[in-house]
């Protein structure tokens, strides 16, 4: 991370703008090179004295979908969770290694966890709407960031992206309770937009929804990944190959001589790799569904 | 009772064990006994009710508005005799209780919920609340008289008047702590997680969380606690005995809302009671008296206590 | 992939990652105004102990014990401090509170936990509730004007000896019961061995009450003097009538508890509702029930005003062997010093023997609690 006190300091995006981050001059992109969001390198979590996960090192590449697979208590969702510092609010986790978010240090001491959250926004596996209006719901995050003056844009164009405006636009103010289950997760799609993130982190966004809200959902994450990176989690093998562009899969180590049992990344590929001609025999027995 | 089915008399058995089904004089028995357990109980709740409406009567019925204005006199039929002096104490210390325990008991409950790491310190906190809560009443009027009283620390008997509405209300304040603590702690417990992941998830501050998710959420569950310990500081009589609420002659009655009146001498509704009660022995016109100032009591705390049971049986019908 | 090597051209900085100062410092400021909420209960607790243990410890010093050695009686103006005499009738009060509470208590809770359905529950609780918050002045007052009167004042010889003996053979039949199942599981090999030592303390323990009990009963009968005024059986009716809620509330909890399953394995053995009751769910539920009792019985020790007011006695009291006669409790005499005319400015130790008393209560009570508590976390454990 010596990288960081030499890095170019770069004009923030303004808040719910409409993405597309500005390169720095003289630094265009190269086609064959991608741009990393993240870097994890040896990353294992601890909850209390049990390691979760153990030794993950993978990059994020910008723009792009990236899948999180694998059977259930791998430790997926603990993963996802290490890049927004979600894992800070529970007491006893403990995360190890390092994780670069573009190019600082996630857990350096002095960045604050409530930044990181707001720059890396999350969506979860049951639709989590607050007790208040459609309104509300998306004006919290940039309430509570301060801002006062300009919502009634921001609460628009988050609700337009989350392809949600047209259904709710006469009743903004009516309860989010009120939605149905696909409305509620667009709804949280667009709460986690409003606040200006670059990168959305989903952990099983769509396994509480039927196939119709699914497919919006996904359809969602296409149209607006030019704008985000996004991580996600999922169970379904379908929906990960239909969406993402990278697919990373994990599966648990069993130890039976020290009764462990750890979460590892098995690998990280394009999506066609994976599920094609994966390099593992492992990754190849669980996608063809002969395993877990 | 168990038909074993592997056995040969199997048939016979399962026969034998409806047909003693159908008399099972025993179970009914059972049943009843449990059912009086609790008729008697509620029998009693009425009886009580019912005597005290019955015995209020001729001072509510025919002297309603001077009783609730009159003051403490040494013979029932002094037609001055009144409640108005213990409804100035009860009104300030039901004020004082709301002023210092509400916020403390709450700020305490979101600290040891929301903030305080899980190690010993905290969890002797808690059992340490837990056992307050516990502590019988009249030893907070212990703490209160040495404390508001005798001057022991700080000098703090210059402040309150020594006793006074004001010291009663520190004391019963002191007294419903735990209890604020306790049932603000089970609302804030209640509090979805995924509320609280929401609200994190788009980078709120964990005040802000507790601001803007958990407050709103659990405000009905603490509005319940606080109108129990509400309703308990008001009828709560032990610990102002202890520090000195007057029973006998208290010669002032300031208006109901005289702050001025807060550091002098005191009296409440229940210590009213109490001396009425004790006072029917020789003056068998106290009884009605007592019963009067037991109905107004009464009125007062079973409406804090039927809106806390109401609201909470309401939000817990609605939340499942 | 792994090895795309590319520093990418939106970096960011720390500095970029970090809140505005004005929330951060606001984070803090609230974080320490809550730690001094909590630690204001932290110094309630202190400065209970602290006011206690101070005028207590003059009290124990300045008594000249032997002075009154032997005396018995509270008779603060003689300095007479008997403390014995209090605590007797601390224990009688709260004995009878429990022959009332006890059974009407868990009765009410079995009937409510195991047979009432939705929409008498729905009425029945809330009655309860409502009993609960009935201050305990109003019971002091119908305690000395009805129950008195209307209970115990008819209570003759021959009554309160067919009571005595019912209310003893109970005991006696559920110590039996108790008994005969921690025998069962020795046999059966099922208890923990090192529990051994506690059933049979617990067991002789039993009898010892069950004979000092029955002796006390036969006293009281042969000396029997009835009353219809102000008495400790008064009180102690009074006190039960408070605390049938609390009993009622935990147990229920604790039988709340115990898993449906249970209940229909029970149920599917052929078993009927009373047998599921009575020999799955209260065994199942038996540390609540112990825990429901105990606070029960610390709560009635610790009660004040019904026994100040319908005890019987003023300020001062002789010696009470028999629940008909007045007496003061340990809190009704703490009560009464304070209220008294030569009250808590007394001369000589009337002030310092408050703390004393005070301080006993205290500990009586608190390690009540201690122990209910952990019956009520054996519960949690095994569910
Ligand atoms: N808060 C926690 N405290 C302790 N252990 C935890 C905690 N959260 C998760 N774990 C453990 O960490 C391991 C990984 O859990 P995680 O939830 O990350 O798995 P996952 O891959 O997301 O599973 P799923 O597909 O079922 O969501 C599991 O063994 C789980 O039991
Ligand atoms: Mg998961």
């Amino acid at each position: 991370m010596s990288m960081t006190d030499e890095a170019p300091r770069l004009i923030e995006r303004p808040v719910a703008a409409s993405g597309e981050a500005t390169p720095a001059p003289g630094m265009a992109p190269l086609a064959t090179e991608r741009d990393v969001v993240f870097q994890s390198q040896d990353v294992s979590v601890y909850y209390g004295s049990f390691r979760a996960v153990r030794d993950v090192t993978f990059d994020v590449p910008k723009n792009e979908i990236m899948a999180l697979i694998g059977p259930s208590g791998c430790g997926k969702s603990t993963v996802l969770r290490c890049y927004n510092r979600m894992n800070d609010l529970i007491e006893n986790a403990r995360v190890t290694g390092s994780i670069t978010y573009r190019g600082t240090d996630l857990y350096d001491e002095r960045v604050d966890p409530v930044e990181v959250r707001r720059r890396i926004g999350m969506v979860f596996q049951k639709p989590n709407p607050f007790p208040k209006s459609i309104y509300d719901n998306v004006a919290y995050g940039p309430r509570v960031a301060g801002q006062k003056k300009g919502l009634d844009d921001i609460v628009e164009n988050s609700l337009r992206k989350a392809a949600l405006w047209e259904e709710v636009n006469d009743r903004l103010n009516d309860s989010a309770l009120g939605l149905s289950g696909g409305q509620q997760q667009r709804l949280c799609i667009a709460r986690a937009i409003a606040v200006g993130p670059d990168v959305l982190l989903m952990d099983e966004p769509c396994s509480a929804l039927d196939p119709i809200a699914t497919a919006r959902i996904e359809d969602l994450m296409q149209e607006i990944k030019q704008d985000y990176t996004i991580m996600i989690v999922t169970h379904n093998m379908q929906q990960a190959a239909r969406v993402s562009d990278t697919t990373a899969f994990f599966t648990a180590d069993v130890r039976s001589e020290n009764d462990t049992r750890t979460g590892i990344l098995v690998e990280v590929d394009t999506t066609q790799k994976i599920f094609s001609n994966p390099s593992d025999e492992r990754t190849e027995n669980y996608v063809t569904g002969r395993f877990g | 009772m168990i038909s074993r089915l592997s056995d040969d008399r199997s048939r016979a058995a399962i026969a034998a064990s409806i047909e003693r089904r159908r008399g099972d004089t025993r179970g009914l028995l059972f049943k009843t006994v449990l059912q009086m357990c609790l008729l008697i109980t509620l029998a009693l709740l009425a009886v009580l009710l019912v005597t005290v409406a019955l015995d209020s009567t001729d001072q509510i019925g025919t002297r309603l508005w001077d009783f609730l204005q009159g003051t403490l006199r040494s013979r029932s039929t002094d037609e001055r005799l009144g409640l108005h002096q213990g409804m100035y104490g009860s009104l300030w210390i039901a004020i004082i209780v709301a002023v210092l325990a509400f916020p403390v008991g709450i700020g305490a409950a979101v600290y040891l919920e929301e903030y305080a790491p899980r190690n010993r310190f905290t969890s002797f906190i808690e059992v340490n609340i837990r056992n307050l809560a516990g502590v019988p009443s009249v030893v907070y009027g212990l703490v209160g008289l040495a404390l508001l009283l005798n001057g022991q620390i700080f000098g703090l008997d210059r402040f309150t008047g020594g006793s006074s509405a004001l010291s009663g209300g520190i004391t019963l304040a002191i007294l419903v702590l735990p209890i604020v603590v306790i049932t603000s702690g089970e609302a804030f417990r209640a509090v979805p997680i995924e509320l609280r992941e929401g609200a994190y998830g788009v980078g709120a501050t964990k005040w802000e969380v507790i601001r803007t998710q958990v407050l709103p959420y659990a405000a009905p569950g603490i509005l319940t606690g606080t109108l129990l310990s509400m309703a308990r500081a008001v009828g709560e009589a032990a610990p102002l005995i202890l520090v000195g609420a007057i029973s006998g002659r208290l010669g002032d009655n300031p208006g109901l809302f005289d702050i001025g009146a807060l550091t002098d001498q005191f009296t409440a509704l229940p210590i009213v009671i109490t001396s009425w009660t004790v006072q029917s022995g020789r003056d068998g016109g106290f009884t009605a008296a007592a019963a009067a100032a037991i109905v107004v009591l009464l009125v007062f705390v079973l409406m804090m206590n039927s809106a806390a049971i109401l609201l909470r049986n309401r939000f817990e019908k609605k939340r499942g | 992939m792994t090895d795309t090597s590319v520093v990418h051209p939106d970096q960011l900085t720390v500095d970029q990652l970090q809140i505005a100062p004005s929330r951060r410092y606001r984070e803090v400021i609230i974080r320490y105004t809550l730690v001094v909420a909590a630690l204001v209960s932290v110094l309630v607790s202190t400065l209970i102990v602290w006011s206690l243990l101070r005028e207590a410890w003059t009290f124990i010093t300045g008594v000249v014990w032997a002075d009154t050695w032997g005396q018995r009686g509270w008779f603060p103006r003689r300095g007479l401090y008997d403390i014995p005499t209090i605590v007797v009738a601390s224990l009688i009060v709260t004995g009878i509170a429990m022959v009332v509470a006890g059974p009407l208590g868990l009765g009410a809770a079995v009937y409510l936990s195991e047979y009432a359905n939705r929409r008498v529950r729905s009425w029945l609780k809330p009655a309860l509730e409502i009993l609960a918050g009935i201050p305990s002045v109003v019971l002091g007052f119908f305690a000395l004007t009805w129950i008195a009167p209307n209970i115990v004042g008819h209570i003759g010889r021959t009554t309160f000896l067919v009571l005595g003996a019912v209310i003893l053979l109970g005991y006696a039949a559920i110590s039996a019961g108790l008994a005969r199942t921690k025998i069962k599981q020795y046999r059966e090999g099922t208890a923990d061995p090192s529990a051994r030592i506690g059933a049979v303390a617990s067991i002789a323990m039993l009898v010892v009450v069950f004979v000092l009990a029955g002796a006390w009963t036969l006293n009281v009968w042969l000396e029997f003097v009835p009353n219809n005024a102000g008495s400790l059986a008064a009180a102690g009716i009074g006190v039960g009538i408070l605390t049938i809620p609390l009993v009622a509330s935990i147990s229920e909890d604790a039988m709340a508890a115990v898993p449906d399953s249970l209940r229909e394995a029970s149920a599917g053995l052929g078993a009927r509702k009373m047998t599921t009751a009575s020999s799955v769910v209260l065994p199942a539920a038996i540390s609540g029930i112990v825990a429901a009792f105990i606070v029960a019985v610390s709560r009635a020790i610790g009660e004040t005003m019904v026994v100040f007011m319908a005890g019987g006695a003023a300020d001062a009291a002789r010696f009470a062997d028999s629940p008909m006669e007045g007496g003061l409790t340990m809190t009704a005499a703490m009560a009464s010093l304070a209220s008294g005319t030569d009250s808590v400015v007394g001369e000589g130790l009337t002030f310092q023997s408050l703390y004393f008393v005070g301080l006993l209560l205290f500990l009586i009570t608190l390690s009540l609690n201690i122990i209910a508590s952990r019956f009520v976390s054996k519960v949690r454990e095994a569910y």
